[in-house]
């Protein structure tokens, strides 16, 4: 089990409000992203919940138990984190046994659960080696075998991929995916990577400044961004933001436009009309950086990898008046 | 990380240390105070009468005084010289490539941990003596008169061996500096044509400001403090030629039993040290943030 | 990266720094020379010296004339004594202040650094009344406590660098674990901080050893260290070269070696951290 409900949870340092009281459910089972700008309290929070940090006020439940006054240990919560923490002077098994040797538990059960942890992240040969003679990858596997022995009632990720090289971030993302298929334990993770988030996540939350500006499922947030933050946060590349004459015509302060619901054409019956600036061609897609006469900035558009447009040409864009988020001048959705 | 409980546990881990220190300071110190303000000779007993500024007075006044803190400087300036330009020779020496440069390093450490009275009385006697010691033989076998360094020039004598005792200091500290200097950011100033001297001026120098700052600072505190040399070499002489303020409080104190003007001599020598520390304080004070 | 050097220039580096560290050394050498010849040897010209015969005669004759190696034991129980004792203080000092940082911690630490800046000699009077009063005088136990107090700053912040260095994550992993305080200590900062406070341990025993003033001015002939046994040489019994080398020898030897594992330590005890 693993339901966790932040009850107007609140965290200051000092005179400093880093979380201003907040409320949120974690359902047991669900796999929940913590995502945000750096600084937006998103790590904090996390803290908050395995224990690691006191909470200024408000209340921390876990499967209906007040755990707020709980020590971390005695939460029956994992943690990765983000430079694994693995303690460098014990082997590979020693490491994941830890936590199973602090709750004496067993010889013999012991070692059949770090075998079979071993076994699932496939560790088994290097449970007699020492983190330091291990890979990236191999040592962010040792963190969670760690954490997954002890079957806790949740496993905590803080930004556990932020070390790994690019191609090796892929790849751990499928695997944390895959275990939380195969373990259907309530997982947290904390990230800066909206892409980690999109593709991993059962439920968003999305933080700023300590404030959850939308909670949802990935798609939600990028088909219904309740604000300009949200929307700007979610998707690759980036939404375009217009203001204006066009944004007033259609009944708002700012309408928002994803590059990927723009229609590039070269006939006239188009409704904007641009240069290209710098075109990046990659194969599959096109992304063209669009200088237009009315704005400073450029308009970012995906085309398709055959569209054969260049530094200079001229262009003649759609964009898709069904996609069209508009916001009024709080920032706020418009439904 | 910090949470209510291991903040109590943390003042209760911290306290004994902080205990004994304050304890060490604090007594001695208000001690040392009170006593020079009194006249208080342990060769005349009886009242201990206060005396007001008298021994200050007295200790600042009493010829040897002045000559004392001029030995004191002299001492201090002459090493502190001799061991930063030669510890920086030294370290952008020991930065090239060669050949056993464990061993050449080792070398040359070693004197650094040789104990003061050793070292004052090897020089003193194997180098340094007229007619037995190496530069006395060394003098008369090119038909030279042999130097008496302890009569003729002793406090050079003095600063000699005591910059023997701290160059490798100087040196070790300066090459760690160096060694964490950005082999690339030397190779960026070449690309930008710098040659070897404005490299070392520009790059190299700038680097170590740091590090020398910290050397001399530190040396400093030391070097006020430089006794157990003296004692084994010349006592002081000879007359007053090689005292140093620490050297003269020892002989107010510790051999003329005259508490009270030593007491006085302390206070004025710990007055002195505070000058250089609080420099070196800032210096590790901002260290301790980055 | 390093650009291949030729050789030549390689062997021209390495023969002026040789010489150049040959110089440094030689005293030292010279003494170990010396410490192996008669005393009619040992006074003549370096040549002759060189030349002479080599006998150990030196080294026994310091033991008999003046019981070297009570005075040798006498600094073992000083520098070991007030190491360990200043370790067992700062251990937790060290630990609370780099895993609980508090706001005033950073004063606290420059305090401490504060009271290592006082200069011996501003306190020697009390130090040394006090020391008459209590019976401490001339006592090895009093000496292990003086040097105990003032290397003790050191000590703390040698400690507090090396334990900053453990990242906190690790301690909070194991915290979420299940490890108690005792267990964390026991189990991962202890085996963790190994390498750091035998380093510690190194530089002070050094420190401690060396001690020149303190020794000297606390101690008669019972509680004398090293430091002031060979002092006792400086009367014209000094003119004894030979025995006066072996002497030396003896009393440096042991330090020289310790010194040589703990150069990369004795840059970072006695800068305080400042350059590492």
């Amino acid at each position: 089990m693993g339901r966790i409900t932040l009850d107007k949870v609140r965290k200051s340092f000092g005179a400093i409000e880093v979380i201003p009281p907040l409320d949120l459910t974690i359902e047991d089972g669900e796999f929940v992203v913590f995502v945000g700008p750096s600084g937006c309290g998103k790590s904090t929070l996390l803290r908050l919940i395995a224990g690691l940090e006191d909470v200024s006020g408000g209340e921390i439940r876990i499967d209906g138990k007040d755990a707020t006054d709980v020590p971390p240990a005695k939460r029956g919560l994992a943690m990765v984190f983000q430079s694994y923490a693995l303690y460098p002077h014990m082997s590979v098994r020693k490491n994941i046994a830890f936590p199973l040797r602090m709750a004496g538990m067993d010889k013999a059960e012991q070692d059949r659960r770090v075998d079979d942890a071993a076994r699932v992240l496939n560790l088994t040969d290097y449970l007699d080696r020492r983190p330091g003679q291990l890979s990236g990858g191999q040592r962010q596997r040792v963190a969670i075998g760690r954490a997954i022995v002890r079957e806790p009632a949740a496993f905590l990720f803080d930004e556990p991929l932020s070390n790994l090289d690019a191609a090796l971030r892929v790849g751990m993302r499928l695997e944390i995916s895959e275990l939380h298929e195969r373990l259907k334990t309530t997982m947290i993770y904390v990230t800066h990577d909206q892409v980690e988030a999109m593709t991993m996540a059962d439920k968003i939350v999305v933080l700023n400044a300590g404030r959850i500006e939308q909670v949802g499922s990935p798609l939600e947030l990028y088909r219904q961004p309740r604000n300009l933050f949200v929307a700007g946060f979610i998707g690759s590349p980036k939404m375009n933001l217009i203001t204006g004459p066009e944004a007033e015509k259609r009944g708002a302060h700012t309408i928002g436009i994803r590059p990927e619901h723009i229609k590039v054409s070269d006939d006239d019956t188009c409704i904007w009309r641009g240069t290209v600036g710098v075109s990046e061609h990659l194969g599959s897609d096109t992304f063209f950086h669009i200088h237009m006469p009315s704005r400073d900035e450029p308009l970012t558009v995906r085309a398709g990898g055959d569209v054969d447009l260049y530094h200079g040409d001229h262009i003649c864009l759609t964009p898709d008046e069904a996609h069209m988020h508009r916001f009024d001048e709080k920032g706020n959705r418009i439904e | 990380m910090a949470t209510k409980a291991s903040r109590a546990a943390a003042r209760l881990m911290i306290s004994p240390a902080v205990l004994l220190l304050l304890g060490w300071m604090i007594v001695p110190l208000s001690m040392t105070v009170y006593f020079s303000f009194l006249r208080y000779n342990l060769l005349m007993p009886g009242d201990n009468p206060f005396v007001g500024w008298e021994n200050y007075k007295w200790f600042v006044t009493d010829p040897s005084f002045s000559a004392a803190m001029v030995n004191t400087l002299l001492l201090v300036g002459g090493v502190l010289l001799i061991t930063v330009i030669g510890g920086i020779l030294f370290a952008l020496l020991l930065d090239q490539p060669m050949w056993g440069q464990g061993v050449i390093r080792i070398m040359v450490i070693a004197p650094f941990f040789v104990m003061p009275t050793v070292s004052g009385l090897v020089w003193k006697n194997m180098f340094m003596n007229p007619v037995n010691g190496i530069f006395g033989h060394l003098a008369q076998a090119i038909g030279m008169q042999p130097i008496d360094f302890f009569s003729q020039i002793p406090l050079l004598s003095i600063i000699g061996i005591v910059s023997w005792q701290w160059l490798p200091f100087a040196t070790l500290i300066l090459l760690t500096a160096l060694q964490s200097l950005d082999q690339e950011q030397l190779e960026a100033a070449e690309m930008d044509g710098a040659g070897w001297l404005s490299r070392f001026w520009f790059i190299m120098l700038p680097h170590l400001a740091r590090a020398i700052t910290v050397v001399i600072l530190i040396q400093t505190i030391f070097l006020l403090s430089i006794f157990a040399e003296i004692l084994v070499t010349t006592n002081g002489g000879p007359g007053t030629a090689t005292t140093n303020l620490t050297y003269l409080i020892y002989v107010s104190s510790l051999l003329q039993y005259d508490v009270g003007m030593g007491s006085a001599g302390g206070v004025i020598a710990i007055i002195l040290a505070n000058i250089v520390a609080i420099f070196l304080m800032r210096m590790i004070g901002k260290n301790l943030d980055a | 990266m390093a650009r291949a050097v030729t050789a030549s220039r390689k062997a021209l580096t390495t023969a002026i720094a040789g010489a150049l560290a040959f110089l440094m050394f030689f005293p030292i050498l010279w003494i170990v020379v010396l410490s192996l010849k008669t005393e009619v040897d040992a006074i003549r010209a370096p040549w002759q010296v060189l030349t002479s015969g080599w006998t150990f005669e030196s080294y026994g004759a310091v033991q008999e004339r003046s019981d070297y190696f009570k005075h040798f034991w006498n600094s073992v129980i000083i520098a070991f004594g007030s190491t360990l004792l200043g370790l067992v203080i700062a251990v937790p000092a060290a630990w609370a202040m780099a895993f609980v940082p508090g706001k005033r911690t950073k004063d606290v630490l420059m305090w401490m650094l504060s009271t290592k800046m006082l200069p011996p000699v501003g306190v020697l009077v009390p130090i040394y009344l006090l020391f008459i009063n209590i019976g401490l005088l001339d006592t090895r136990f009093g000496l292990v406590i003086v040097l105990m107090l003032i290397n003790l700053p050191i000590i703390i912040w040698m400690l507090y660098t090396y334990f900053r260095e453990i990242p906190g994550e690790i301690l909070e992993a194991a915290r979420m674990d299940g490890a108690s305080l005792r267990e964390e200590v026991l189990y991962v900062l202890t085996p963790m901080a190994i390498p750091g406070m035998a380093s510690t341990v190194l530089l002070n025993v050094i420190l401690a050893w060396n001690e020149a003033f303190w020794t000297l001015n606390l101690t008669a002939s019972k509680a004398a260290p090293l430091t002031a046994f060979i002092a006792s040489y400086s009367s014209p019994e000094g003119l004894f070269y030979a025995k006066l080398s072996a002497a030396s020898v003896m009393a440096i030897a042991p330090i020289l070696i310790m010194g040589w594992f703990s150069q990369k330590q004795l840059v970072r005890g006695l800068t305080f951290g400042a350059v590492k």
